[in-house]
């Protein structure tokens, strides 16, 4: 099963070491890790895409509670969340291509962020599915590079993340 | 106002060290100097405070300080320099940590500026013991010292303890550069709260469930001494009159002569606290962390109990075997508030079950409890050793062991009353712990009688402290088991590997009284029997110096039972030809 933590830490340098070491250390699995100052500067949020059967993620869990400098910890996907991801994929777009790719671009909302004559570089956000779908979208077209973000969310509503 | 409280001392980063060490109660610091650490030092040269114990080699300062945890439950000391005295002290902080033992490590860093350079003697000593330790962090200024020690110890010895490196660029200890000293009272961390008390709804769950048992078993843990618990953990046993079974890192936590001790469990469990465990229906596990030395195969654990789990830390309850009723909180307050609802509860125990579960029980004890092989071989038996120290030492003594079939035997046949007084590496089992742990608490306890018990493989490991016991004239008894083989590995090559016996020999041994003599300690070889009890008095009776007992043992007896590889906790060997 899928499931999203997002991590208060305190904003301090070797606090993330520690998390990812965590990780490293207990075998658990990274699929994406985005992590920033929040409001409050002197806290980090984290937002961790992992999987495991609910043995794994309750272990995973109480361990990260265990870190000194975690301040809380939730399972996003415990409830209704939102969750959105950032990509940017830089396409080759040369000729008759441009329009096309263009065309799939408007279609995902995405918007084109920098145009050469050969390239065009563009932003997409979503969630993993949409993003995959992006990407699916433009296997017609010579895809340059890719970077994204990894996810990152919120509970739906009233309930929050804070101190 | 007295002038000291308007205007606070200057001191230098070195001297805050050494004050704020004394302000927390420190005594002793275990450690070895070098260049990052010289000016830290120098301070303590300068003052009288505080008393530095130079050891022979940096992992010996850690298990000295980390005895000293382990005998009085206040957080150990150690200081040594950046680089190779640092990682020389890695092993000892993994000792620590697997056995949740409060320690401070500080640990001496390049200047700041230098690190992350390679510089000479720099080794990023955060990021090596970052999965050994519970905590760790570094200096960045030298006015945030006395606020980090307070830190570290307040980590080190509130809830799970364990070990805490603060790492010290040596520009924070300039000896010209003086900052206001203040030693915080107390410390809060917003992201760092352990539990105080258990849940009581879930603590009266437990005791419905506790006093519905027809076949119950109390299986307690190193957590029982950690959180000072032996007095309530006895008190709920006595109320209940249930049997009572100890880890290795429990042994003391419950009088080891009492009847309802049933004794050690798990792979080289008794035969009864092993069936008992097996058969039961309800399990209280008490600051005890299922691990695999003790369940077995996970999937064949105690097929028809629940399980009843105090515990501390949330994470060592459900991790290898599922919880039935968690408690999350310290021994102490549980068990406490476990006793004040059973005294008020309207329901009792099962008399008449209990009554058959002891039949039971003591029908295994009868069976195969606590014996050994008294053949006619004219071999002393290693067994027969441990029996005798216990007797002249009336059960009394801090035993103080290596690793190896030694620290079995010490384990399964010296009788603890009292907790803190064996001091064993449970979970990483380090060869080289047992001499440097018995100085530690030896120079804490001087009038005490320390054994280390160990084997002439275990004792190479850091006989290099002889020196160091020599120095600080440290009077413990040293019980060489010598057997002449790494005797833990030889029995695992006769049991799996049809005696093969590769490297488990050790050739080319010293003559370690005569070694012993040469450090100025006393040195005696025990090759009979008849004369241990006596040599052993004899040894004891040295109160101003160290004695090398050097006693030859069977090397063909090994150690049972032995619970069968993959089985329930119940499949157990329990002789070279008898299996259950
Ligand atoms: C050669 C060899 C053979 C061994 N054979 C055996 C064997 O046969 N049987 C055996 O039992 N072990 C054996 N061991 C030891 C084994 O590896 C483990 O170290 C041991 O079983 C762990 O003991 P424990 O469960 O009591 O946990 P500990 O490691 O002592 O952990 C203590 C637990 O208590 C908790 N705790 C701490 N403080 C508190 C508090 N205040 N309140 C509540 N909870 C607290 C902690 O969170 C932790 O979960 C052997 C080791 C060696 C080297
Ligand atoms: C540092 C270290 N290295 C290796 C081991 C593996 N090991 C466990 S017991 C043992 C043999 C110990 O021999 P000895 O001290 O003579 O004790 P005996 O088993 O003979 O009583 C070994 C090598 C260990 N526990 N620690
Ligand atoms: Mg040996």
């Amino acid at each position: 099963m899928r499931h999203i933590l997002s991590v208060l830490m305190e904003n301090e340098s070797g606090a993330l070491a520690r998390l990812v070491g965590l990780f490293a250390q207990r075998g658990y699995n990274i699929d994406s890790l985005n992590v920033a100052p929040t409001d409050d500067v002197t806290l980090s949020r984290l937002t961790l895409v992992t999987r495991g059967d609910d043995q794994i993620i309750e272990q995973i869990t109480k361990q990260l509670n265990k870190l000194v400098e975690v301040v809380k910890v939730v399972d996003l996907t415990e409830g209704a969340h939102v969750e959105r991801g950032l990509m940017m994929v830089k396409v080759r777009a040369a000729g008759a291509q441009r329009e096309e790719i263009k065309r799939s671009a408007d279609i995902f909302r995405a918007q084109i962020i920098d145009v050469t004559p050969t390239t065009y570089t563009i932003m997409v956000t979503g969630d993993e599915e949409k993003l995959a779908a992006f990407l699916e979208a433009l296997s017609g077209a010579t895809i340059m590079e890719v970077a994204r973000t990894g996810v990152s969310g919120v509970a739906r509503g009233e309930k929050v993340l804070s101190l | 106002m007295s002038k000291s409280q308007t205007q606070p001392e200057m001191l230098s980063g070195g001297e805050m060290l050494c004050r704020a060490l004394h302000d927390e109660g420190v005594e002793y610091v275990y450690g070895y100097p070098g260049g990052s650490v010289l000016h830290i030092y120098d301070a303590l040269h300068q003052q009288t405070q505080i008393k530095h114990i130079l050891v022979r080699h940096e992992q010996a300062a850690t298990h000295m300080a980390d005895a000293y945890a382990r005998a009085s439950g206040r957080a150990g000391v150690v200081l040594v320099t950046s680089g190779p005295g640092a990682t020389n002290a890695v092993t000892g902080i993994a000792t620590a940590y697997m056995d949740s033992i409060p320690m401070v490590v500080i640990t001496g860093q390049v200047m700041s500026h230098l690190i992350g350079g390679d510089a000479f003697q720099e080794t990023d000593m955060v990021g090596i013991s970052r999965p050994v330790v519970k905590h760790n962090m570094v200096i960045k200024d030298p006015r945030d010292i006395p606020e980090a020690i307070k830190k570290a110890f307040y980590i080190a010895e509130s809830g799970r303890p364990g070990p805490v490196v603060v790492d010290v660029p040596k520009d924070m200890t300039m000896p010209n550069e003086k900052f206001p000293y203040h030693y915080p009272e107390r410390i809060k961390m917003r992201s760092y709260n352990p539990v105080k008390k258990g849940h009581s709804g879930q603590i009266r769950k437990a005791v419905n469930l506790l006093l519905q048992a027809k076949k119950p078993v109390i299986y307690a843990g190193g957590g029982v001494i950690l959180g000072k618990a032996s007095g309530e953990l006895t008190q709920l046993a006595k109320l209940l009159n249930y049997p009572v079974t100890n880890t290795l890192m429990g042994l003391g936590g419950y009088p080891g002569t009492d009847n309802q001790f049933i004794g050690m469990l798990g792979m080289h469990g008794t035969y009864e606290s092993n069936m008992a465990m097996h058969n039961a229906d309800v399990i209280l596990a008490v600051g005890a962390r299922l691990d695999d030395r003790v369940t077995n195969n996970v999937s064949k654990f105690c097929p028809n109990a629940k399980l009843i789990h105090i515990d501390i830390d949330p994470s060592s309850i459900s991790k290898n075997i599922p919880a039935d009723i968690p408690i999350v909180g310290p021994v102490k307050s549980v068990l406490g508030e476990m006793l004040e609802q059973i005294e008020q509860s309207s329901q009792s125990v099962d008399d008449a079950a209990l009554d058959r579960w002891w039949t039971q029980i003591n029908e295994w004890r009868e069976r195969h409890g606590g014996r050994y092989r008294k053949d006619d071989s004219k071999m002393m038996k290693p067994q027969f050793v441990i029996e005798t120290l216990c007797k002249v030492t009336e059960g009394d003594a801090f035993v103080c062991s290596d690793v190896g079939q030694h620290q079995m035997f010490a384990a399964q046949y010296y009788k603890f009353n009292k907790p803190n007084r064996w001091i064993n590496s449970g979970g990483l089992g380090t060869m080289g712990f047992g001499l440097p742990a018995a100085m530690g608490v030896q120079l804490n306890y001087p009038d005490a009688d320390v054994v280390c018990v160990t084997g002439e493989g275990s004792i190479q490991m850091n006989i290099q402290e002889l020196s160091t016991c020599r120095q600080y004239g440290l009077p413990v008894k040293i019980l060489c088991l010598n057997n002449g083989y790494l005797g833990m590995v030889r029995q695992w090559q006769d049991m799996n590997y049809e005696s093969r016996y590769s490297h488990s020999y050790l050739d080319s041994l010293p003559d370690f009284a005569k070694l012993a003599e040469s450090y100025g300690h006393v040195g005696i070889v025990v090759e009979h029997a008849e004369e241990l009890e006596d040599k052993l008095k004899e040894a004891l009776a040295i109160k101003d110096k160290a004695v090398f007992i050097d006693v030859r043992i069977d090397p063909e007896e090994h150690v049972y039972p032995m619970q069968v590889p993959n089985g329930s906790m119940c499949d157990m060997f329990l002789s070279k030809t008898e299996r259950t």
